[in-house]
């Protein structure tokens, strides 16, 4: 019976780099006993050889969508079926992150060419982005469903509607919004050093944005979880 | 009004050369020197002086010395937070300190609480010395004060501070000041519906207001801020008056956070009126 008390969790990949999985098992101190005791993972490449995709609690899709890959949007769409909660894990699946530049004309497959966050075809219930999401926000996010802690995880909810993502972000919903104070969180957050503060203001280089969306998701002043801080300072 | 706290004294410094340097009692300067000659950090990121005279730039510092060249307060940014990977990257520091105002104050714990993309950077911050703060300027409005209000060089500066209703400027002959309301309306435009005046999320807060001129009013707020202040009062470092005994004492900083709270919640109401995003 207590067998069955394991969350079923699915991993699928779709277009992305396998970081997000990296990430996810760079929680060395508890990857072993998160795997024996704590989760079945049910699906994946790589971790499961099965044909079938079964049902899952949890189905992790990391990889935006390739409208011209019928096999991607036939996982997706069957995963959305099998899976009762579908999460964004990582940039390229809640944003679409890095792929948003792809314009076609590459190899292996020139006519692929448009890649989308899931959100865009189905339902996501929560959306964990970051190029990769942290290891650390892997774990809290796993002990937080394993608890089913949902005020710890409202924010990762509210987020999988949040799938057009640029570092101008700070400049058109927090700069001109008269809302940025210059506290620089955005440009530590920033995983490619796209940001730096001048006079006070993020600074953009867009040369190096990858449209992950974190300068906006770290900026306490695009979400403010006060309560959640407050109970981990113990205030 | 004042956050959750554990406990609040009037400290400063017992050290002449911090107590020379520092804007009040010289606690922040005391405090992370402190705990880095104990160990418990191994470098702070703090503001520092940068190329233009009052405009800091965020520093790391690794001893006593670097700590007190970047002591005193500069009243425009200094984006201490993008510092703190540079530390934890570049410089390889386990344990960190830094000092900072509220929005930064709550810039770090968000990143804490909600790390998405900031891989084991804020795990390693173990000393946020929080310090009060009502509003802050771009550095073209200080230099509007400065250089055309009072007529001075930038230069020529040797410190800036707010208190008794007005904005002081001293160099090394004479003292200036201008009163608040010839400040208001440069502050910049995100202080607006900030509610938080005394850094409600640090460990320790600090500000003068409070206490007597060279001394700071301290707020203690987290166990570990807690524990590291009493071993610092223990170990000589800080001489402490209770914060009853001194004068202006607490109520003046009740008033001001109460205001700062109230006028935060006014305009944040407006913004709702008008249709614009607001966080809280």
């Amino acid at each position: 019976a207590e067998e069955n008390a394991k969350p079923r969790i699915g991993y699928i990949h779709l277009s992305g780099c396998t970081g997000d999985a990296m990430s996810l098992t760079e929680n060395y101190d508890i990857l072993a006993e998160l795997l024996t005791n704590m989760v079945d993972i049910v699906y994946g490449q790589t971790l499961v050889d099965l044909w079938e995709m079964p049902e899952m609690d949890l189905a992790l899709v990391e990889g935006s969508v390739c409208l011209q890959d019928e096999h991607s949007l036939h996982e997706l769409k069957e995963l959305r079926e099998k899976a009762k909660l579908v999460c964004a894990f990582g940039s390229c699946a809640a944003t679409g992150c890095f792929t948003r530049y792809s314009r076609g004309g590459q190899q292996a497959q020139p006519s692929h060419e448009s890649f989308v966050p899931i959100a865009d075809l189905i339902d996501v219930d929560l959306a964990i982005p970051g190029c990769p999401p942290s290891p650390e926000i892997i774990a809290k996010a796993v002990v937080a469903l394993l608890n089913n802690d949902m005020e710890y995880l409202q924010p990762m909810l509210d987020l999988a509607g949040y799938t057009e993502a640029c570092g101008c972000d700070l400049q058109t919903k927090v700069v001109n919004q008269g809302l940025c104070t210059g506290c620089g969180t955005c440009a530590m957050a920033c995983q490619t050093r796209a940001l730096d503060m001048t006079n006070g203001r993020p600074e953009l280089n867009s040369d190096r944005c990858i449209k992950c969306g974190i300068c906006y998701v770290q900026c306490p002043r695009s979400w403010w979880p006060e309560e959640q801080i407050k109970k981990e300072l113990g205030l | 009004v004042l956050g959750t706290y554990k406990e609040i004294v009037s400290a400063r410094s017992t050290d002449r050369e911090i107590q020379k340097l520092a804007q009040d009692g010289g606690i922040v300067t005391g405090l992370l020197a402190y705990a880095l000659d104990e160990g418990i950090i191994e470098g702070a990121v703090v503001a520092g002086p940068g190329k233009e005279f009052w405009k800091p730039e965020p520093m790391v510092a690794m001893t006593s010395d670097e700590l007190k060249a970047a002591a005193g307060t500069k009243y425009t940014f200094s984006p201490n937070v993008l510092m703190l990977k540079k530390a934890v990257r570049q410089y390889g520091i386990e344990k960190l300190g830094t000092v900072a105002i509220p929005c930064q104050t709550m810039g770090i714990r968000k990143a804490q609480t909600y790390p998405f993309g900031v891989r084991f950077v804020a795990d390693k911050i173990k000393l946020l010395v929080g310090i009060y703060c009502m509003e802050n300027f771009p550095y073209t409005s200080l230099q509007t004060f400065i250089c055309e209000k009072l007529g001075l060089n930038m230069e020529l500066v040797e410190k800036m501070d707010i208190g008794k209703g007005k904005f002081w400027v001293y160099t090394q002959d004479d003292v200036y000041t201008l009163p608040l309301k010839e400040t208001h309306g440069y502050e910049q435009a995100g202080c607006k519906i900030c509610k938080d005046y005394v850094a409600e999320l640090a460990d320790v807060s600090t500000g003068s207001v409070g206490s007597p001129d060279g001394w700071s009013t301290v707020i203690t707020r987290t166990d570990s801020g807690d524990s590291i202040l009493k071993q610092a009062v223990e170990a000589g470092i800080f001489e402490t008056k209770p914060i009853e005994e001194v004068k202006p004492g607490l109520g003046l900083l009740e008033k001001l956070s109460a205001q700062k709270k109230e006028k935060a919640e006014k305009n944040i109401a407006a913004r709702k009126e008008m249709g614009l995003p607001t966080p809280y």
